[in-house]
């Protein structure tokens, strides 16, 4: 280690591994290069901290469990709840993935608060990273626990004899939007936290959300059947396109497969999640305040 | 050569003042200390410096640049430890600092001579894959130093390093902030309500008071200065504030936030 090597920037760095005849390239795509690593390093860290301590993953597996087994076998005997074309264990299933998704990702918060009632979040905002790279590895790394509860539904759906779609392109399509609806309401749920700033608060406000969210959507019942007034909250609520999409995605044959609505969920919930990664770039800062 | 600089650095949180026109120079090289007790207006100023915080008026540069307009390079120039416990429990130590090596943008070939080099730089070697949570206060703190050294920073700023750890581990961490000085030339801005810190550890020494500067100085000339035969840091302190030093206490955030409050109102 010498001194003289304190001044070494980036931007030489780059020219350096580019050589002088492209460093043209630098200006507009270093940048990004370098807030996709970075994003990818936040998400590769937290994934390492699920991976040296698997318990919560496990835990979590029980509540979506509860559903299938207890509430949609009841409901799927008693018919109550009319879901053409599909048994109703076939048409929640989707729906409880997108609640697991939803119940993982909205609690995310209390991390961010945990992090900055230690001084962690105050060192990351110190180092050269863009605000925005930090809220969108978390907001991965989110995904990637979502992922890990959606392989445990896909086994007990399996178990259960749900009628699943196995082509890639729609299991790709299923990790695609699990991540999105993950990452939406994860940093929705850092936005709440960087509001409120303590536990306390968090958790109310936490409970508040949570049911409203899944009972104003389509993951256990139909729209049709919602009166109309809940009907319009179900239609800005992003958990309807997210469970929507997933019941394109995941089912096998008898759902009407329409890439036109499919194309409009997932760009609803990319403009959605994308809008609140940069609300969430702004206000992250004020975590360390 | 100047470090850092600040002209007239103000803070306000509503009506409180908690850091209130601070004009300090730090010269490239040194250990300059900010002295006072808990609600001084430290961790405000050191939160400013640090970016994390923008000042409500006044400004100041680091390296030339200015902290508000700049803040990208100058986020590059310095390294931060934090009063509180940042670093991550549920990662190793090798893991804690490897994540920092790659934020930094230090090249992919160096990082892990790196991260192994500030780790027995910090005798940290032989812990480096057990988890952060199963070590001891001054193994994190040590660690934690670690971190904010792999980018070789110009400018180290340890906010209150050795608050809450015992005294065998707090010399450990002198000792080993003494030898990064040495070392690498590092100049390092620290806070410390201790007395013996900043006379074992700064070369030059601010006294704060409910956030004003109320003296400067190197611990021997603000000694000089009382003009009494043997005076310690702790009669200079009473001489400037009126009031001896409270020690002991803890960084817990919550405790910290309520005694600054109570030092506004009354």
């Amino acid at each position: 280690m010498k001194p003289q090597e304190h001044g070494a920037l980036p931007s030489d760095l780059a020219s350096n591994f580019l050589g002088p005849g492209l460093s043209w390239t630098g200006p507009l795509i270093m940048p990004i290069i370098r807030f996709l690593s970075k994003t990818f390093t936040i998400a590769g860290f937290e994934v390492r901290k699920i991976l040296h301590d698997p318990t919560e993953l496990i835990m979590r597996a029980v509540q979506p469990l509860l559903w299938l087994l207890v509430f949609g076998q009841v409901f799927t005997h008693s018919r109550v709840i009319p879901t053409p074309g599909l048994c109703y264990l076939d048409f929640m299933t989707p729906g409880i993935l997108a609640q697991s998704v939803l119940f993982i990702s909205i609690f995310y918060g209390i991390a961010i608060i945990w992090e900055r009632d230690l001084g962690i979040i105050h060192k990351f905002l110190a180092s050269p990273t863009p605000r925005p790279a930090l809220v969108l590895g978390k907001a991965l790394a989110a995904g990637v626990r979502s992922l890990a509860q959606a392989v445990i539904i896909y086994l007990l759906a399996f178990i259960l004899g749900v009628k699943i779609n196995w082509t890639p392109l729609a299991l790709l399509g299923v990790v695609i939007i699990v991540i999105l609806g993950a990452a939406f309401f994860s940093t929705f749920s850092l936005i709440i936290a960087c509001l409120v700033k303590t536990r306390e608060r968090f958790m109310g406000i936490g409970q508040i959300l949570t049911m409203p969210l899944f009972f104003a959507s389509n993951a256990i019942y139909p729209i049709s059947m919602m009166p109309r007034w809940l009907r319009a909250i179900a239609k800005i609520n992003p958990l309807t396109y997210e469970v929507d999409a997933l019941r394109i995605l995941m089912l096998a044959g008898k759902m009407p497969a329409s890439p036109s609505r499919l194309g409009a969920d997932f760009a609803i919930l990319l403009t959605a999640t994308a809008s609140l990664i940069l609300i969430g770039g702004k206000i992250y800062a004020r975590a360390a305040a | 050569m100047i470090i850092l600089e600040t002209k007239k650095l103000t803070r306000r949180f509503g009506p409180m003042i908690a850091v209130d026109g601070l004009n300090i120079c730090v010269k490239a090289g040194e250990v300059f200390g900010l002295l006072g007790p808990n609600g001084a207006g430290k961790s405000t100023a050191i939160k400013m410096l640090t970016t994390l915080l923008s000042p409500t008026s006044g400004t100041a540069t680091v390296a030339g640049f200015d902290l508000i307009r700049k803040s990208s390079e100058v986020r590059r120039l310095i390294g931060y430890v934090p009063q509180v416990l940042s670093a991550d429990g549920s990662l190793t130590g090798y893991e804690n600092l490897l994540i920092f090596a790659k934020l930094y943008d230090l090249p992919r070939s160096e990082q892990k001579s790196r991260v192994d080099e500030a780790l027995s730089f910090m005798g940290l070697s032989d812990a480096a894959n057990k988890l952060v949570r199963t070590y001891s206060g001054g193994m994190i703190r040590r660690l934690e130093i670690a971190q904010s050294l792999l980018h070789r920073p110009r400018l180290l700023f340890l906010d209150e390093p050795t608050v809450g750890l015992d005294p065998l581990a707090r010399t450990a961490v002198w000792k080993h902030i003494e030898k990064l000085r040495v070392t690498y030339g590092t100049t390092i801005f620290l806070t410390t309500h201790y007395l013996e810190e900043a006379d074992a550890l700064c070369n030059r020494v601010a006294v704060m008071h409910l956030g004003r500067m109320v003296a400067l100085g190197s611990p021997a000339k603000l000694k000089a200065s009382i003009g009494s035969d043997g005076a310690t840091l702790n009669d200079v302190f009473a001489h400037y504030t009126g009031q001896a030093l409270e020690s002991g206490g803890g960084g817990y955030r919550e405790t910290s936030r309520t005694r600054r409050t109570a030092k506004r109102l009354g």
